[in-house]
């Protein structure tokens, strides 16, 4: 039966429900730690490129053309979301 | 995001620029700016939004949540050398606060055309007196600053 979900801030998301084999578990939160860390102050910011929206017209950006000026990086949880 | 953009005049005479990053495709974004952001900020948002849809940007500065597949409220002041000076992260449900934001990159900018010979003291705001590091400062912060004058 779909179950409604609560109204929040978290944009909603799934998950997967078959039971894994416990050694395939214990491999993929190894991954995870290791793809993922927390940048550090004083260390350069890692660069990217990415497609982006602005003014209508969709375009790729690159942190590293910003190279001389102040740049204020913001991530969201998402669109639609209410904050 | 229209908080951001609210602030984004004030940004931009700072020289800051404003890049804003989540996993939606950049034709959500566009979505989301013709049918909600543009009738919350005048004349749109002016700035990119960027989009991140497999989270390995996310992942590099350490905000993506695994589980949920979305970016935490992250935000990174970033020099013109390209150098990391300030970033928060935050769980959803509690917005940012940008005008903090602008007050830390006034802060930054002020040290940095000083080149380290000054520093904001707890609770700066621009055009209050900043203290100037040095040998005679050690222990005498107490003459020059009190705590009241950061509130």
């Amino acid at each position: 039966m779909p179950t409604p979900f609560k109204d929040g801030c978290e944009r909603p998301s799934g998950t997967t429900l078959a039971p894994a084999a416990e050694e395939t578990k214990i491999i993929e939160v190894e991954k995870k730690e290791a793809k993922q860390s927390m940048i550090k102050v004083g260390a350069p910011a890692p660069d990217f490129e990415l497609p982006g929206y602005l003014n209508g017209q969709f375009s790729n950006y690159k942190l590293s053309e910003y190279k001389g000026k102040w740049v204020f990086v913001c991530f969201y949880p998402g669109d639609f979301t209410f904050v | 995001m229209s908080a951001v953009a609210d602030e984004f005049p004030e940004l931009q005479k700072l020289g800051v620029e404003v890049l804003s990053i989540s996993v939606d495709s950049v034709f959500v974004h566009k979505m989301w700016e013709d049918h909600e952001l543009s009738k919350m900020v005048k004349g749109g948002i002016p700035y990119p939004m960027l989009s991140d849809q497999n989270g390995n940007v996310g992942r590099l500065y350490g905000v993506y949540n695994e589980d949920a597949g979305v970016q935490m409220r992250g935000r990174f002041i970033i020099d013109p050398d390209g150098v990391v000076q300030a970033y928060e992260v935050m769980t959803p449900p509690v917005g940012r606060n940008v005008a903090e934001s602008r007050r830390q990159i006034q802060a930054f900018q002020l040290v940095r055309a000083s080149k380290g010979t000054e520093a904001t003291p707890a609770g700066w705001q621009p055009g209050r007196a900043t203290l100037k590091p040095g040998p005679d400062l050690v222990g005498n912060v107490w003459k020059v600053w009190k705590v009241e004058d950061g509130k």
